[in-house]
């Protein structure tokens, strides 16, 4: 799960990392008071979207007065950027997050995400704050310095200084840049953290040491135990679909393509997906209805592919192990029942009783393509899309 | 004897007389598992399943002598599970739950290097499918019938695509030595380079398949550990060349954040060490037939 860059620093801000005074507004006219109560004499308006590269796609203004601030609020707000992250139907700004001017000195990065090889947290920092850690270890892979927490322990304060005298920080700062990445980590680890990203962590001309920009990414598996953090979550910056989804118990990742398909099981999912794609066709979504796929999660995928207008072809793909064939597909049957499907259906069953199954479907009033095996299914879809 | 579990495993099921435990634990014995007891805390002393409930697995360990276990406990106390597991010199367990919090999953394994070598667990999943050496001792949820007995190695990653590939096989008269499901998680107990590693000293085993997907470290691990390691054939099958990158596509696990973890540079960085590729998801079992005739 994401957040927003306001209450990623709101989270750190109470881990002992220092952000620069700021405010969250929701309409213009809010805007020019809050710019007079952050007070100084320049600002910088964000649109608080679920990516980065905001700036590049104009969504940071900076701005020399209280009323240039609420113009650049009610420019933004109600729109929907467009970043190298968001996809081209971008995300829409409901919130904006005006802060006070910081002069810049010096941009860094700092990074701590699960190192997948060593299973333990790593902290990423670089001298080269600003660009993205992809662009860094691209162009400046010299610079990056990384360092292991040890999750029994958590981060020892030799490891944070380490990293901060290898960022080049000055003597005097280095106290304070060592208790920034120990919040970091603390918050990391604390709060079930997958990612936490401090881009640019910048020192100021003021000798501040200050978390610019900040990025936090949490295990949706814990949320559970994280009540606050799972309050942050906000549905308008997620696909209405996926969504849709999620309420559901499903997995679903919307797609480019035509041909909607219902899996049981992640990986089936995605090799459904690569036969198609062989086939000469392109998938509209990822849709696991779980190992199991219950009667109640194929009625709710039948539902949330057809919500999909893109979709021309509809490829059902289970391979029923405990669950049977015979009762899928009569979850099959009475999902079709109540909800009428526009576009051809291909039907691939496997697995336990699956003459059973293909029985009640060719008994039952669906009309439908049916299939034997992952590829004949593909390829049947990519036919019937072809007409 | 086959890898990790055989015939004369005794199984102990953790959260036993649960709804998922009791079913699963019946179709276990029924394939003809030793499952010789469970554990439920508070209901220890009863009977469920014709078989003794303990409080504790260290209970269970002392009166029925198990050395495996499958976890069917769920998400938030699965990690205490597994632990208390190690605890009792439980030698396998197999954790099916899907939705561990992957700082407890790091917990675990953090946990249970207090024990030697020898003396360590083999944690197998999350999120995982269980194993199964066929005729033998079925060890998780899988419809055991799709399993022929037979000469092969499975690591899959993936549940269902682990059964495609085994009914695959079983069409072409191809059995199974032992399957592994490892799970669809970020961080999981047994890697595939854990399990490739027992295939290649397992004399039951002649051919091993490992199928992967997009996301992590461990398909181009084990690569390299059969490159230089491995005298068995591998072939391998990767999920996901359509997976756009940066979102997660079901499993926690697979997603693609760094270089050669997407489906398309997995599948080059095997060639390279000599695993032979399954092209698609239809031809694993042929392409297993295959080298299966080259040997």
């Amino acid at each position: 799960m994401d957040i927003h860059e306001y209450q990623a620093k709101e989270i750190l801000s109470s881990f002992g990392v220092t952000i620069p005074r700021g405010g969250i507004v929701y309409s213009p006219e809010t805007a020019e008071n809050k710019a007079r109560e952050i007070g100084g004499s320049k600002w910088v308006v964000k649109a608080q979207i679920h990516s980065g590269a905001r700036g590049k796609a104009g969504g940071i203004i900076v701005c020399n007065s209280p009323l240039e601030v609420a113009q650049a609020t009610d420019k933004l707000l109600g729109k929907k950027l467009v970043t190298n992250q968001t996809g081209p139907e971008g995300k829409i700004v409901n919130r904006i997050y005006i802060e006070e001017a910081t002069d810049i000195e010096k941009e860094l990065y700092l990074g701590l995400v699960f190192d997948r090889s060593s299973e333990s947290i790593m902290v990423v920092a670089s001298t080269e704050g600003g660009m993205s850690v992809e662009e860094i270890s691209k162009e400046k892979p010299e610079t990056i310095i990384r360092s292991k927490i040890e999750v029994a322990v958590g981060i020892q304060n030799f490891q944070a200084r380490e990293l901060a005298f290898g960022l080049g920080i000055d003597q005097e700062l280095i106290r304070r840049a060592s208790d920034t990445i120990i919040g970091c980590a603390k918050a990391f680890s604390e709060l079930d953290a997958t990612m936490v990203e401090v881009n640019p962590l910048v020192v100021s001309k003021q000798k501040q040491i200050l978390a610019l920009d900040c990025k936090m990414s949490f295990d949706n598996n814990a949320m559970f135990r994280r009540d606050k953090v799972s309050e942050l979550r906000d549905k308008t910056q997620e696909d209405e679909k996926e969504v849709f989804a999620s309420d559901r118990g499903l997995n679903y990742v919307s797609l480019d393509g035509n041909i909607g398909n219902i899996i049981n099981g992640a990986g089936l999912a995605m090799a459904s997906m690569d036969m198609i794609k062989l086939a000469g066709g392109q998938p509209a979504n990822f849709l696991d209805v779980g190992g199991g796929a219950t009667p109640d999660k194929i009625v709710k995928a039948f539902r949330l592919i057809t919500m999909d207008e893109k979709v021309k072809v509809i490829l059902v793909n289970i391979f029923a192990g405990i669950n049977r064939c015979d009762w899928v597909a009569e979850g099959i049957v009475q999902a079709l029942d109540k909800i009428e499907i526009k576009v051809p259906l291909v039907i691939r069953l496997a697995g336990t009783n699956v003459e059973k199954g293909n029985e009640i479907l060719k008994n039952s009033n669906i009309n439908y393509i049916a299939a034997d095996t992952l590829e004949e299914a593909a390829n049947k879809a990519v036919k019937a899309l072809k007409g | 004897m086959a890898v990790i579990i055989d015939k004369n495993s005794k199984i102990l099921i953790q959260g036993f007389t649960g709804k998922m435990g009791s079913f699963h634990a019946d179709e276990m014995i029924k394939y003809g598992t030793n499952v010789v007891g469970g554990v439920t805390p508070g209901k220890g002393g009863q009977k469920h399943l014709d078989r003794p409930v303990f409080n504790t697995v260290k209970d269970a360990v002392k009166h029925t002598g198990a050395d495996a276990s499958i976890l069917f406990v769920p998400p938030a106390f699965a990690a205490d599970s597994a632990m208390e597991a190690a605890d009792a010199g439980i030698k396998t367990c197999v954790a099916i739950v899907d939705g561990i919090p992957s700082h407890d999953m790091i917990r675990i394994k953090r946990y249970m290097r207090r024990y030697s070598r020898t003396q360590k667990m083999t944690l197998v999943g999350p999120n995982c499918a269980g194993i199964i050496s066929p005729s033998k001792c079925m060890l998780g949820i899988m419809p055991g019938h799709i399993y022929k007995e037979g000469r092969v190695g499975i690591i899959s990653r993936s549940g269902t695509l682990g059964y495609e590939a085994a009914q695959q096989l079983k069409n072409l008269g191809i059995g199974v030595s032992t399957s592994v499901g490892i799970g669809g998680d970020p961080i999981n107990g047994s890697s595939f380079r854990d399990v490739i590693e027992k295939f290649e000293t397992d004399n039951e085993t002649d051919v091993v398949l490992m199928i992967g997907e997009i996301g992590g470290p461990q398909e181009v691990a084990a690569g390299q550990f059969a490159k230089e390691n491995m005298s068995k054939p591998v072939i391998a099958y990767i999920a996901g060349l359509t997976a756009p990158k940066g979102r997660v596509m079901g499993h926690a696990g697979a997603i693609v954040s760094a270089y050669g973890e997407s489906a398309i540079e997995k599948v080059e960085i095997l060639k390279e060490c000599g695993v032979t590729i399954s092209k698609n998801p239809s031809v694993m079992g042929d392409t297993v037939k295959s080298v299966l005739g080259k040997i």
